[in-house]
């Protein structure tokens, strides 16, 4: 397939299609960093994400309207805003379904699974039912559109490089939480062992929650991200959870390193075949890669040899 | 068999309920409503082969695959080849650019019947691929995950990986598998048209006389001494592996016998509702079928065909009427039997319906007894 | 590494494992004599349970050689290392609690061990005799059909070295086989323990220095991965080392 092109045009195209897959890395990271803190540290499968991430699109559709129509000249900022909005829209869901679904079902990963899936399709027709069954899509403000020219026909978007900040900045911030804070050492002594966590007054059942929280907020945060690649549907969500699920596992489930590695790795495997091939063949072979990688080494790139 | 290898296989209260499906099926259904229903439970059926592998994989084994759909389409999607290739004579296709091939292929600019799809001028060959192909595959599956250590959530993220690809594949190459539409405009077999009220007749039979053989042969692993060990290893996977077994092996063999019974489903569904497509067999399709086995009972292998029957019953009836409401009704579901019955449809019988019918059942055989007893006794003075 | 044959049931040699640098064992070389009674000694984290782990595959090893009857155990699946004759018991009772008792020693049966013989597998007289002559060694004979979860935890503990002994495997590896259980119930297990030990090497995991001395005919004591001491239980006893890092004050 590469034969009609000559290596400088090969190498354009790749860088090409590398900044362009900048976005779809941006939204794998940010969904995937909520579903690894969520799977990683609480063992427990969200079916659902994909539905908080679109929550979070959905309240960035909202914020932009309102934006343009009582507050034009403030515009420019929505962007922010809405994300923050989202945040918190996506993290409270994720607190509520923490408390009414998840906290009954931590013993029996395989249950959590199907209950969050009943929980997407509620969530779905909800979705449907208020905001109707056409997909939308948000206006960005001018200083996002356009791109940088770097040469004749490699073109970086300026909304990719902005979205790519936002999630390197988001992962750092997660990270130095996880790995800094009181908070993150008592997540991950609750996951270590959790009688213990409780003995030594730990609050498990509170930061159970706050950590799914987290997760689902991340998501909707991801969701602003999304609003930036695609027009935002009722089931858009359910598109991506299964990549999203397959770069977490691929990652290495514990391992924000890996979960970032490896997002990177499917979106521009995906991107760059893109352009190549069909769209359709493109996502197959992707995905066809990694449930082979994953065959091959089941524990995902980064992981410990540890003692059992 | 003789009789005691009998009555282990199929203890008393097992063979009642054998009975009583077979009966509502063979006997009520057909008598009690059309055709044009009885053919959707035929449908709703094919299903029930799915759930009865599920039982098998997921309750008894533990293995949750979220890619049934995948085996249930090649399944079908065999059965579909046949019978598009039949419909696809020379005579039939005169006015395609290219006649004798499928519709669809010509539509595609295809002039030549990829070689994939050459064998399936023969029945037999048909026959032999709804069952073997699938087992083939599930088996490279179960290999490649199993002997790795892989399973629960790791294994039912995979599976549903699969199930996308297959989709995605499926309608990405619309040339070769009809794309989004699927198979359609399925006619004849062996030039007996699969069209009629009497083909139904005979198909929903068929469906019901292979389910029986499914669930013979699944009534028959549970009851070995590879069902006990599915439930050991369920609970403690070292200890199994650490009595000398090779534990991967009886998953393997599982996963396949699973797979196995998904794709005879697929084929009957094929054979009744007359059109196979990708929307059948992706993420959703999947996961639902997973719903028909829980809402069953995922311990009880008729239990999952009661499950999928009123599972999809409900998606009908729903659906038709109030469209919003069925997703709803269907999240609801997958919460509630997770949440509230994990035992679904079967622990709700065990546990309220079975000591009502066993106090019945007693007092009326104390009461025959008091009978026999007091006829005895007058017998005597006479 | 040396691999020449010796007559010793069990010959570990150089035996190292590290988890992410950290070695567990480190170069451990011991040997088990033909019916000998070894138990292994040490404070917690002495790499004592992972030894036991090397030697049923379970873990698998760094650097060094696991010989048993001149076999190489290294190489090995765990079902080989069960079949070649290495039975494992562990520190938590792990039974099939939703099976019953019968259930649980008749699945340990060393027969049907492939898919196509668990198909096919009969309970002929046999299985039920085996079963019979076990549950009474293990003093469960009148709880054939109760479900093993119902067992109290000592009775479970009982239940899975019942499981190995049906299994008549030539070298057994107990994990604390009498922590958590009563005064009444240690007297019981070590009563068993002699019994069964007749006619096999054993290797056992245990802290109750009384108990030890009760049982063994040598002693190794585990100190980071290596052995501080081998001897007689009395011999050890005396070492100062030994009093130092693990029975001292």
């Amino acid at each position: 397939m590469f034969a009609d092109y000559s290596t400088s045009e090969l190498m354009s195209i790749f860088a090409m299609q590398g900044f362009a897959g900048l976005i779809l890395f941006s939204v794998f990271v940010l969904m995937a960093l909520g579903l690894a803190i969520i799977f990683g540290q609480m063992g427990v499968i969200n079916m659902a994400h994909g539905e908080f991430m679109i929550l979070g699109a959905y309240v960035t559709y909202l914020t932009s309207n309102v934006f343009s129509e009582y507050m034009p000249s403030m515009f420019g900022s929505y962007f922010f805003i809405a994300m923050i909005l989202a945040f918190i829209a996506a993290g409270a869901l994720g607190m509520f379904v923490e408390w009414a679904l998840i906290r009954h079902l931590y013993k029996r990963p395989l249950d959590t699974l199907l209950a969050t899936w009943g929980l997407s399709l509620i969530l779905q027709q909800i979705y449907r039912s208020v905001f109707g069954a056409r997909e939308v899509g948000v206006t960005l403000p001018d200083w996002l559109m356009g791109s940088f020219q770097l040469s004749e026909i490699v073109e970086v978007p300026i909304n990719g490089i902005f979205v790519m900040t936002l999630a390197i900045g988001i992962s750092l911030a997660v990270a130095a939480l996880m790995y800094k804070s009181r908070w993150g050492i008592q997540v991950r002594s609750v996951v270590q062992n959790r009688p213990m966590a409780g003995a030594v007054g730990i609050n498990t059942s509170k930061v159970d929650r706050l950590t799914f929280g987290l997760g689902c907020g991340i998501a909707g945060v991801a969701g602003s991200a999304f609003t930036m690649i695609g027009s935002t549907g009722p089931t858009s969500g359910q598109l991506y959870i299964v990549d999203t699920f397959l770069v977490v596992v691929f990652g290495g489930a514990a391992s924000l390193l890996g979960t970032i590695a490896s997002a990177f790795t499917i979106s521009q495997a995906q991107s760059t075949m893109e352009f190549f091939l069909s769209g359709s063949m493109a996502k197959v072979l992707t995905l066809l890669f990694v449930v082979v990688i994953l065959m091959l080494r089941p524990q995902g790139l980064f992981s410990l040899k540890v003692r059992r | 068999m003789s009789y005691a290898g009998f009555k282990t296989l199929f203890p008393k209260s097992d063979l009642i309920g054998f009975a009583v499906l077979a009966f509502i099926l063979v006997v009520v259904l057909p008598l009690g409503v059309d055709i044009f229903r009885l053919n959707l439970i035929g449908k709703y059926l094919t299903y029930a082969f799915v759930a009865v592998g599920l039982v098998l994989c997921w309750g008894s084994g533990g293995i949750l695959s979220l890619g049934q759909g995948v085996f249930f389409g090649v399944g079908g999607y065999a059965m579909a080849m046949f019978l598009k290739l039949e419909a696809s004579s020379p005579e039939n296709t005169a006015i395609q650019s290219t006649p004798g091939i499928p519709d669809f292929m010509d539509w595609n600019q295809i002039t030549e019947l990829p070689w994939f799809w050459q064998p399936f001028h023969s029945l037999t060959f048909t026959v032999l691929a709804i069952i073997i192909v699938p087992s083939i595959f599930a088996y490279i599956i179960g290999v490649a995950m199993f002997k790795r250590r892989v399973g629960g959530v790791y294994f039912a993220i995979i599976t549903q990986a699969v199930a996308a690809i297959m989709t995605i594949l499926v309608i990405g190459q619309q040339g070769y598998t009809g794309g989004v539409n699927g198979i359609t405009d399925l006619r004849t077999l062996h030039g007996w048209d699969i069209r009629t009220d009497e083909a139904k007749y005979v198909f929903y039979f068929l469906c019901v006389f292979l389910l029986f053989v499914c669930l013979a042969v699944a009534q028959f692993v549970r009851k070995s001494k590879l069902g006990r060990l599915l439930v050991a290893m369920r609970e403690m996977e070292d200890r199994v592996r650490f009595s000398g077994y090779d534990v991967s092996n009886f998953k393997i063999f599982v996963f396949c016998l699973g797979s196995a019974f998904a794709a005879i489903g697929g084929a009957m569904f094929t054979l009744q509702v007359g059109f196979m497509s990708p929307t059948l067999v992706g993420i959703v399709p999947s996961i639902e079928m997973v719903i028909f086995c829980a809402v069953g009972g995922r311990l009880s292998i008729l239990g999952a065909v009661y499950g999928a029957l009123v599972v999809n019953w409900a998606k009908t009836t729903l659906s038709e009427s109030f469209p919003e409401l069925w997703l709803f009704a269907m999240g609801a579901l997958f919460i509630a039997v997770v949440m509230a019955f994990p035992n679904g449809l079967a622990g709700l019988y065990s546990k309220y319906c079975e000591p009502f019918i066993k106090k019945k059942y007693n007092s009326i055989r104390a009461n025959r007894k008091g009978d026999v007893v007091a006829k005895g006794a007058t017998h005597e003075q006479q | 590494m040396s691999s020449s044959n010796t007559d010793f049931v069990l010959a570990v040699e150089g035996l190292t494992v590290s988890f992410d640098g950290f070695k567990a064992v480190n170069d451990l070389s011991f040997y088990v004599d033909k019916n000998e009674i070894r138990v292994i000694v040490g404070p917690n984290g002495a790499g004592k349970t992972t030894v036991l782990d090397l030697i049923c595959g379970r873990t698998k090893s760094t650097e060094g050689s696991i010989k048993f009857r001149n076999r190489e155990l290294t190489k090995m699946k765990e079902h080989q290392i069960v079949r070649a004759g290495v039975g494992r018991k562990f520190q938590t009772p792990s039974i099939y609690g939703d099976l019953s008792v019968f259930e649980n020693l008749e699945i340990s049966f060393p027969r049907g061990r492939s898919v196509f013989g668990a198909l096919v597998f009969k309970r002929d007289a046999e299985v039920l005799n085996r079963v019979d002559e076990v549950a009474d060694m293990i003093f469960l004979k009148d709880l054939l059909h109760t479900r093993a979860d119902l067992l109290s935890h000592g009775q479970k503990q009982w239940l899975e070295i019942g499981m190995l002994l049906i299994q008549d495997p030539e070298l057994l590896m107990l994990d604390e086989p009498v922590a958590g259980m009563s005064v009444a119930e240690r007297r019981k297990t070590a009563e068993l323990l002699r019994r069964i030990t007749k006619d096999r090497s054993v290797i056992v995991i245990e802290h109750d220095m009384q108990f030890v001395a009760e049982i063994a005919d040598k002693v190794t004591v585990l100190h980071q991965g290596k052995i501080l001491a081998e001897g007689t239980a009395e011999d050890v006893k005396k070492d100062e080392k030994v009093i130092e890092v693990y029975l001292g004050h």
